[in-house]
């Protein structure tokens, strides 16, 4: 029978969750890596029991685990991350010159085709790949050293790359995001970038066409449509039909249009999820209600699902990576909060449940949907 | 060759799949260098978990003390006493007391 395991990344330890396809009775099993912050855990698309996370601590730096069991046993690989070069600087929150620095590997995102072959987005942000599950790392530089890096400047949660697409139409096109400079495309692997920007309004920069210093918080694709991308920004939710080269919201009948997560149903390409928050200096959901907002028409229209979610009292947030779906007939949803709580959906949003409620806070939730 | 005594932080001590203080057999003069190139040697996992990979300073929120002193500061080629060469005293490695 098939089943979906859920990968959480939270702030002391990792944890997976595991369901047969009904998706009513959850085994968990953590924390791995008890005590320190797992900021994504991945499974490869080419061989579900092959999975990467990245375990990091203030203390200790970083460490990327590999586990060939579907999370049973873990392994330390590689955990060496050195910039290409002369690092160079980008812009400190000040405006002065800083050194690239590298703190942390934000995201990890497994090749579609090849279970050795990895993408890690880092803080300070920068683009590396490993093509021997793990062992060694290299940065494929030619990102950072796109011509506007010097410009770049780190949002409030540093200056990390958190989001890698790769498309599966294309092996040699991959869209990336950086807080707080923008989304970038390649097409020939990694090696040149373009800026992809073109429509983002961010307030607060002098110049409305600035093609860098854009916060974008997360961004989905449908496999299907790989030229099509949905994207929440700082604020604002934007849409791009034509592989990035141009954007516009979509943020339509949302109560508040700022928000970090972002996803696509997993057979119906118009249809979007996000979590309004309220604020960029409240980092919590509005009105103290926990809503999952679902547009069926690629945006603009959008319904609150609340069915089985808190409606008073919550002032969770829920981060960028911490929303996942599965591709099971019917479609899946899941989330995690600040809060500790991993909530499910077994009907597309419809109808939600906790799988866990007091979780360490969650940074990451990835679902991998087995056979 | 000198036999030395360690003592790593909880994490580490997980990290590393030890279960408490540790032995090591260290060639040459006993420094913090040479400790710490012969702990990575023996266990790889810790490589870059007490210092950088590149630069090889001390992570910021690791201390190393031994007899009740403070050694952090100290070059890391400066010989450690004789207790700790001698293994009669070990080489603590400490995490600092910060954060959540």
């Amino acid at each position: 029978m098939s089943g979906v395991r859920v990968l959480v990344g939270t702030r002391k330890g990792a944890f997976v969750l595991a369901a047969d396809g009904k998706r009513e009775k959850w085994d968990v099993s953590g924390p791995h890596f008890a005590g320190w912050e797992m900021y994504h855990v991945k499974g490869s698309p080419a061989d579900p029991n092959r999975l990467y996370a990245s375990q990091s601590s203030g203390w200790f730096g970083q460490l990327i685990q590999r586990s060939n069991d579907g999370g049973k046993t873990w392994e330390a690989v590689g955990n060496k991350f050195v910039y290409d070069g002369v690092p160079g600087t980008h812009q400190w929150y000040d405006g002065t010159p800083h050194p690239w620095e590298f703190k942390r590997v934000w995201h990890l995102e497994p090749s579609l085709t090849d279970p050795e072959t990895v993408y890690a987005g880092v803080e300070d942000a920068a683009f590396f790949q490993t093509r021997d599950g793990g062992q060694t790392w290299a940065e494929l530089s030619g990102l950072r050293k796109h011509g506007s890096g010097p410009k770049w400047q780190p949002g409030a949660g540093g200056m990390c790359l958190h989001t890698i697409i790769l498309d599966p139409s294309n092996s040699k096109r991959i869209y990336i995001a950086i807080s707080a400079a923008g989304a970038f495309r390649s097409d020939d692997a990694g090696e040149s970038w373009r800026p992809i920007n073109s429509g983002l309004k961010s307030g607060q920069i002098p110049d409305p066409a600035a093609e860098v210093g854009h916060c974008v918080h997360h961004v989905a694709m449908h496999k299907s449509r790989p030229g099509t991308l949905f994207m929440q920004k700082h604020w604002d939710v934007m849409r791009s039909d034509d592989a990035g080269d141009s954007w516009h919201e979509v943020s339509g009948n949302l109560p508040t249009d700022f928000g970090f997560v972002i996803d696509v149903h997993a057979h119906e390409p118009e249809t979007i999820y996000v979590v309004p928050i309220k604020s960029d200096s409240e980092h919590y959901v509005h009105e103290g209600k926990l809503r999952v907002y679902r547009s069926r028409s690629g945006g603009n229209e959008w319904q609150a699902l609340t069915k089985g979610l808190p409606q008073e009292n919550c002032y969770v947030n829920v981060l960028r990576d911490a929303m996942a779906v599965d591709s099971l007939d019917e479609c899946g949803v899941y989330f995690g909060t600040t809060g500790g709580q991993v909530y499910a959906s077994a009907n597309s949003g419809g109808d939600w449940a906790p799988i866990v409620r007091d979780l360490p806070a969650v940074l990451s939730v990835e679902v991998q949907t087995l056979p | 060759m000198s036999r030395v005594r360690i003592e790593l932080p909880y994490h580490l001590r997980t990290l590393a799949q030890v279960p408490g203080e540790l032995e090591l057999q260290v060639a040459g003069a006993v420094t913090q260098r040479s400790i710490l190139d012969a702990l990575e040697a023996k266990y790889p996992v810790l490589q870059g978990t007490i210092r950088d990979h590149i630069t090889r300073q001390r992570r910021p929120f690791l201390r190393f003390f031994a007899c009740a002193e403070d050694w952090s500061h100290q070059p890391p080629d400066a010989p450690l006493p004789e207790e700790v060469a001698t293994g009669a005293e070990p080489l603590l490695i400490i995490g600092a007391i910060a954060g959540g």
